[in-house]
């Protein structure tokens, strides 16, 4: 029997409606038309402004009629319509007083803060037309992928691998060798997933993918007149839509379907997609900045205001998301789900995350409800959340995040920590604990070794070849007299400022770089690569390339011939990693031995055999991993020893006894004449089972089978 | 340009051809002929697609529908499809879906 509700009792125009349905918000396809559905609590009237796609001016403009509202929520069904070559956006009208924090202004367009697809940005770079009445252009989006049999890969949190990319920047140098207008795209990344697999990594983290606008704030480089954009993307304009412009078919509008295709295509091969999400502010920035959604929707819902009528800006950007309102915090929900359900993606990696347990006037809650809706949504259940668990406002929650039992963190405690051990600040202590899993910050609260994000570089700061090449920050090509980007680097230049001809410089910088991967991929936790570490890449001493639309950002492939050894190093510490369930486990360690093996869990050893000197200033410090501990206990792996001198020294360490039969082998050492390092399985035995003589600035890391 | 989609089915093959613009206006004229395909129980499709101006994304789900439509073991083929709808067609992974070929050999 046919349905009653299908068909149109209102019109307006050539345009036939009907009254739609509140609920989902944004555009939805339904039979015979579109349901269109917005919400602001302060509009007095609201229309919906349709376009043909890429038109100037609109095609017409429907007013929401009376009884087209309900609550304050307008809804309204329009049939017929080419949906395929249409962009929409509203018009609202309301009070307008800024200290009341009411901007409402009818001469604007406003993009549906739920669109699915946002045209006007189509290909990367191309300058847009500044006179434009409409800039960010709601589409609707087709949602019937074909997904055949995929799901999201639930990867155990222990045995993740991150790789912390940039969409663009992976595949946009020339070097690349992928089709030309693959390069800096989606397709781009599926075309390298090879690469990915052979370096061993189980899940990518995409930097920004969600729509921004790469013009935001773009200007000339004062040095060479190259223009400087928004290039990272951490300043939000949809949250609903995949960026257009790093889609190779985004000038046709299929984004949707070429992320959806890639994200498939990785799960195929074994790689979950973490996506970073900024939700701590928005593109419409600070009182001056352009409005493009919720400022002329809601503006005083949406953001968090002075009661002078200003924003907060505790993201450093301008404006302040207010997360714990409740209509807000439902966007953010809505959004999430959305990205896991239709797009199957793995996890999110939430962007200063701190402000979202701030309250609507800036105060941190102690029991945030967006954060615990997260961490109990039945959607999300499985996804990873993890936090940089800090913000602009001076909140600093490493260890103390309000975490539910379900979020990680972006672990700055071990990042800093192992910079400074590894340029020899001989802090053992600190990095004793940044080894296990950081039980320091997490045990106490009953969050497992997982919750930890471990990392040495990430997208803010030195790349790993400039952390062991630049004592300080040199962005002067961001054109901000180089007052931005951190001053906190914990680097050493290792006897120069900078690139060099001087072999020993270049065979130490080396040296520390296997150093930083090495202590790494073996503490406990879950390891996070910067793309292009793995290569020795290197930004020239810039912290902060978030403008830089070329090589200082750009992957160089050529890096994988010039740098081959770090990369083959890279590729066997992580293949090593994999191999040893015993450095992947689950629980912190109890230090001592509850399976009966005469070892505890882990042990910790000096230059001399079970003892540590543990005071500061001492640079050298080794652990045994009990292999019959690994994963407590439910599964057999072999002995681990790792032996760190990083005093510029060499040291005889003395290695403690294994069981009868067991013998100890070099599966890799960083500071022998030829940096020897093995396939996991291929290990040489070792000469003299009862020491080892260790380099200066050296890892030695052992296997007893 | 108008679309058109003439179809012939000889013995178990339905061949389509395609001419014009391929959108959400022309799509369903498409489908219909597909339709007719699936009530003849074919073993093949076969879509020469030289003829194609322009395919958006309609279009490409009107190859999906129809691989639903026939079913698994009946294959689909996209003879001869211009340069920039072969690329849309695998970037977004619709060649998963469709065997795309220059030219068709009985």
């Amino acid at each position: 029997m046919e349905r009653i509700d299908i068909h149109p009792t209102h019109s307006h125009e050539n345009f036939k409606l009907r009254l739609g349905r509140p609920q989902p918000f944004g555009a939805t396809i339904v039979p015979g038309g579109v349901n269109f559905s917005i919400f602001s609590s302060h509009a007095t009237s609201c229309s919906l402004v349709l376009f043909k796609k890429h038109a100037k001016a609109p095609l017409a403009e429907i007013p929401f009629p009376d009884e087209f509202r309900i609550g304050n929520v307008y809804c309204m069904v329009v049939f017929d319509l080419d949906y395929e070559n249409l962009e929409y956006g509203y018009r609202m009208d309301g009070p307008n007083n800024f200290q009341q924090g009411h901007w409402f202004d009818p001469s604007k367009i406003l993009l549906d803060p739920y669109a699915k697809i946002i045209g006007g940005r189509d290909v990367w770079g191309v300058v847009p037309d500044w006179e434009d009445i409409y800039h960010h252009r709601g589409r609707i989006a087709f949602d019937d992928f074909d997904w055949g049999n995929d799901r999201a890969l639930e990867i155990p949190p222990e045995d993740q691998i991150i790789y912390e990319m940039h969409v663009r920047s992976f595949t946009r140098h020339e070097s690349s060798g992928i089709k030309e207008n693959h390069r800096g795209t989606f397709a781009g990344i599926r075309d390298k997933i090879p690469y990915l697999k052979e370096l061993g990594i189980n899940a990518v983290e995409l930097m920004p993918v969600y729509e921004f606008d790469e013009f935001e704030n773009s200007r000339p480089n004062p040095q060479t007149g190259e223009t400087l954009y928004n290039y990272w993307g951490y300043s939000t304009v949809g949250f609903f839509s995949p960026k257009a412009g790093y889609a190779a078919t985004g000038k046709f509008g299929m984004q949707v379907d070429e992320l959806k295709t890639l994200v498939k295509e990785l799960h195929k091969n074994g790689i979950e997609v973490i996506l970073d999400v900024v939700f701590n502010h928005t593109a419409e920035g600070n009182e001056r900045g352009p409005t493009i959604s919720f400022r002329g929707i809601d503006n005083k819902t949406y953001y968090m205001m002075t009661p002078e009528g200003y924003y907060f800006n505790f993201s450093g950007c301008g404006n302040t998301i207010n997360c714990n309102n409740p209509i807000v915090r439902n966007i953010v929900l809505d959004c999430l789900r959305y990205w896991a359900a239709e797009y199957h993606i793995d996890g999110f990696r939430f962007d200063l995350a701190s402000i979202l347990g701030r309250d609507p006037w800036g105060y941190p809650l102690a029991n945030p409800p967006l954060l615990e809706s997260l961490a109990f949504d039945p959607i999300l259940a499985k996804c990873k959340l993890i936090a940089e668990a800090w913000d602009a406002g001076g909140l600093y929650q490493v260890g103390s995040f309000p975490a539910y039992g379900r979020w990680a963190e972006w672990n700055g405690k071990f990042r800093d920590g192992i910079r400074k051990f590894i340029k020899g600040d001989g802090t053992v202590g600190q990095i004793a604990q940044c080894l296990q899993g950081s039980p320091n910050l997490y045990a106490w609260a009953g969050r497992a070794p997982a919750t930890s994000i471990n990392f040495i570089t990430a997208h803010d700061g030195f790349t790993l070849m400039d952390l062991v090449s630049y004592n300080h920050k040199h962005n002067e090509a961001n054109g901000e007299n180089n007052n931005d980007g951190s001053n906190d680097n914990d680097s050493w230049n290792c006897g120069w400022e900078g690139a060099t001809d001087d072999v020993g410089i270049n065979a130490l910088r080396r040296r520390q770089i296997k150093n930083a991967i090495a202590i790494l991929m073996v503490s406990q936790g879950v390891p996070m690569l910067l793309m292009g570490d793995e290569v020795g890449r290197t930004q020239n001493g810039n912290n902060n390339t978030y403008c830089h639309d070329n090589e200082l950002s750009w992957l160089d492939w050529n890096l994988q011939t010039k740098n081959a050894e770090i990369l083959e190093f890279v590729k066997h510490c992580v293949a090593f990693r994999r191999s040893h369930p015993v450095l992947r486990n689950p629980n912190h360690f109890r230090n001592q031995d509850y399976v009966g093996s005469g070892y505890a869990d882990i042990t910790w050893h000096g230059t001399k055999a079970w003892n540590v000197d543990w005071s500061d200033g001492n640079r050298a410090i080794a652990f045994l991993l009990c292999g019959k501990h690994a994963k407590q206990g439910t599964v057999e792996d072999n002995y681990i020893y790792v032996a760190m001198n990083m005093h510029w020294q060499t040291q005889w360490f003395e290695i403690p006894g294994l069981p009868p039969s067991l013998q100890w082998h070099v599966f890799a050492n960083t500071g022998a004449v030829f940096a020897s390092n093995y396939l996991p399985g291929t290990e040489p035995v070792l000469e003299n089972q009862s020491g080892i003589l260790v380099g200066d600035r050296s890892v030695v890391i052992l296997v007893g089978k | 340009m108008t679309f058109t989609a003439s179809l012939e089915i000889v013995d178990d093959v339905a061949k389509i051809t395609l001419a014009g613009e391929l959108d959400a206006a022309t799509a369903p004229a498409l489908k219909e002929e597909v339709e007719k395909a699936v009530k003849q129980k074919v073993k093949r499709l076969v879509l020469f697609a030289s003829g194609l101006e322009y395919m958006a994304s309609a279009g490409l789900r009107v190859l999906l529908f129809s691989k639903q439509k026939l079913g698994a073991d009946v294959d689909i083929y996209v003879v001869g499809a211009q340069e920039f709808i072969l690329e849309t067609l695998e970037k977004t992974g619709f060649d998963q879906t469709v065997i795309l070929v220059d030219k068709y050999d009985e």
